[in-house]
C-alpha cells in the first residue's frame, strides 16, 4: 500500500507522475534528455548505468524496469545486463564503461568519493568531460528516482512479463508522463 | 576545480547548468516547483527540508545556499533558525508538523525503504495531507540527486556566507529558480 493515495492501476513512478503532473512533468522531462537525447554515451550504455544504480539502491521497480530497457536496447546481447548487475567487473563490457560504472557506484555510495584517480582512469579508457558528466548526472538522478518511488512505497509488480513490457515500451516511445484526463 | 572543464566563475551547480543546458532546464523547473510553492507547504518549510537533507549528505555549497535562502524566509522567527534546525530539529522552533516532515526526509536522505508507515500515519494525525507528504519525500529525494551532482562532479563552493545571503536574497524575492545560471 502506498504512504498515500495513489491510483493502484499505474505502478512506481508512473503513479507519482499521475498524481501531481507538474513535478511529474518535469522529471518525465529529466528522464528522456539524459537517457534518450543526444550524449556521447549510447542509449543502452545510459540505461545500463540507470539499472546498476538502482540495483545499488535495492529499488526493485527502477532496477527491473530499466534493466529491462537496457535488455530490450542490446538486442542479441541482452544477456551483458545481467552480468553488470552481478559483477560489472567480470562483465564482457568496455574499459570505459566499467570506468564510468566505477564512478556511479562512488556517486550513489556518497558523491564525496569520486577522487581524481576515479576520473584519470575513465580519461585514459576514453572518457570525455560530456561521457564524465552525463555518468554522474544519471547515477544521481537514479538516487532520487529510487527514493521517490521506494519513499512513498508505491506499487511494484513482480512479474517480469510485466516489466519487459515497460522495457520495450522505454525503448521504443521513452520517456512520456501519464496523462490526466 | 571541478573534474571537467566548466565557468569556474560559477559555483556549485551553476557552473554544472551552464556546461549542459539541455539537463539544467528540467532541473530548474523541477526546483522551482518543489520550491517556490506556498500551497502546503511554505516557501521557508520547503527551503528548511533541502537545507536538511543537504546538510545530512554533507553538500558543502547546497546546504549554504539553501540554507540562506530558508533562513531569509524565517528571520521573521529567529534569525539563528537554520543553525537549530541542523544542530537538532527536535528541539529547533519549529511546527510538530515540520519536524514530524523532517523525520520523513531524514529517512529518505537514508534511502526510500526506511521511510515508515508508523511515520506517515503520526504525521498525518497533525494534519499533515498527502501532498505535504509526497513534496518532502520528493524535495528530499531530488536534493539526494542536486548534492550528489554538486560534489560528484568536484565542483567549487565558496566559503564566505555574505555571498551566499545577498544571492539567498535574490533567489527569493527577484529570480527564484528558473534560470539558476
Amino acid at each position: 500500500m502506498p504512504h498515500i493515495q495513489l491510483d493502484e492501476s499505474l505502478p512506481g513512478i508512473r503513479s507519482l507522475a499521475y498524481y501531481r503532473p507538474d513535478t511529474g512533468k518535469a522529471l518525465y522531462q529529466l528522464a528522456q534528455t539524459l537517457l534518450r537525447d543526444s550524449s556521447p554515451l549510447s542509449e543502452d550504455e545510459r540505461e545500463l548505468i540507470a539499472a546498476y544504480v538502482s540495483y545499488k539502491n535495492s529499488c526493485v521497480f527502477c532496477t527491473s524496469s530499466h534493466a529491462a530497457a537496457a535488455r530490450f536496447l542490446y538486442k542479441d546481447e541482452k544477456q551483458i545486463v545481467d552480468f553488470v548487475l552481478d559483477d560489472y567487473k567480470s562483465s564482457p563490457i568496455s574499459g570505459k564503461i566499467k570506468a564510468l560504472l566505477n564512478i556511479a557506484g562512488k556517486v550513489q555510495a556518497d558523491a564525496r568519493l569520486v577522487n581524481e584517480n576515479d576520473i584519470q582512469l575513465a580519461r585514459i579508457e576514453g572518457a570525455n568531460d560530456r561521457d564524465i558528466h552525463d555518468t554522474v548526472l544519471i547515477a544521481a538522478a537514479f538516487c532520487m528516482f529510487n527514493r521517490y518511488v521506494d519513499g512513498l512505497a508505491t506499487i511494484t509488480t513482480t512479474d517480469p512479463a510485466e516489466y519487459e513490457k515497460m522495457g520495450e515500451r522505454m525503448g521504443t516511445v521513452g520517456y512520456i508522463p501519464p496523462l490526466k484526463n | 576545480m571541478a573534474y571537467i572543464k566548466i565557468d569556474e566563475s560559477l559555483p556549485g551547480i551553476r557552473g554544472l547548468m551552464s556546461f549542459s543546458p539541455y539537463t539544467a532546464t528540467p532541473l530548474n523547473a523541477l526546483a522551482e516547483l518543489l520550491l517556490r510553492s506556498d500551497v502546503g507547504l511554505t516557501k521557508g518549510e520547503r527551503e528548511l527540508i533541502a537545507t536538511y537533507v543537504s546538510y545530512l549528505n554533507e553538500c558543502f555549497f547546497c546546504q549554504r545556499i539553501h540554507g540562506a535562502v530558508a533562513q531569509y524566509y524565517f528571520n521573521n522567527v529567529d534569525e539563528d533558525l537554520v543553525r537549530k534546525v541542523k544542530e537538532n530539529y527536535k528541539s529547533a522552533p519549529i511546527s510538530d508538523k515540520l519536524k514530524f516532515l523532517l523525520a520523513i526526509a531524514e529517512n529518505v536522505q537514508k534511502g526510500g525503504k526506511y521511510v515508515k508507515i508508523e511515520q506517515v500515519e503520526e504525521a498525518k494525525k497533525f494534519g499533515t495531507t498527502d501532498l505535504e507528504i509526497h513534496d518532502t519525500v520528493l524535495i528530499a529525494a531530488a536534493f539526494c540527486m542536486f548534492n550528489r551532482y554538486v560534489d560528484g562532479m568536484g565542483t567549487f563552493a565558496p566559503e564566505n556566507p555574505e555571498l551566499y545571503k545577498q544571492r539567498a536574497k535574490r533567489i527569493a524575492e527577484e529570480t527564484g529558480y528558473v534560470n539558476s545560471i
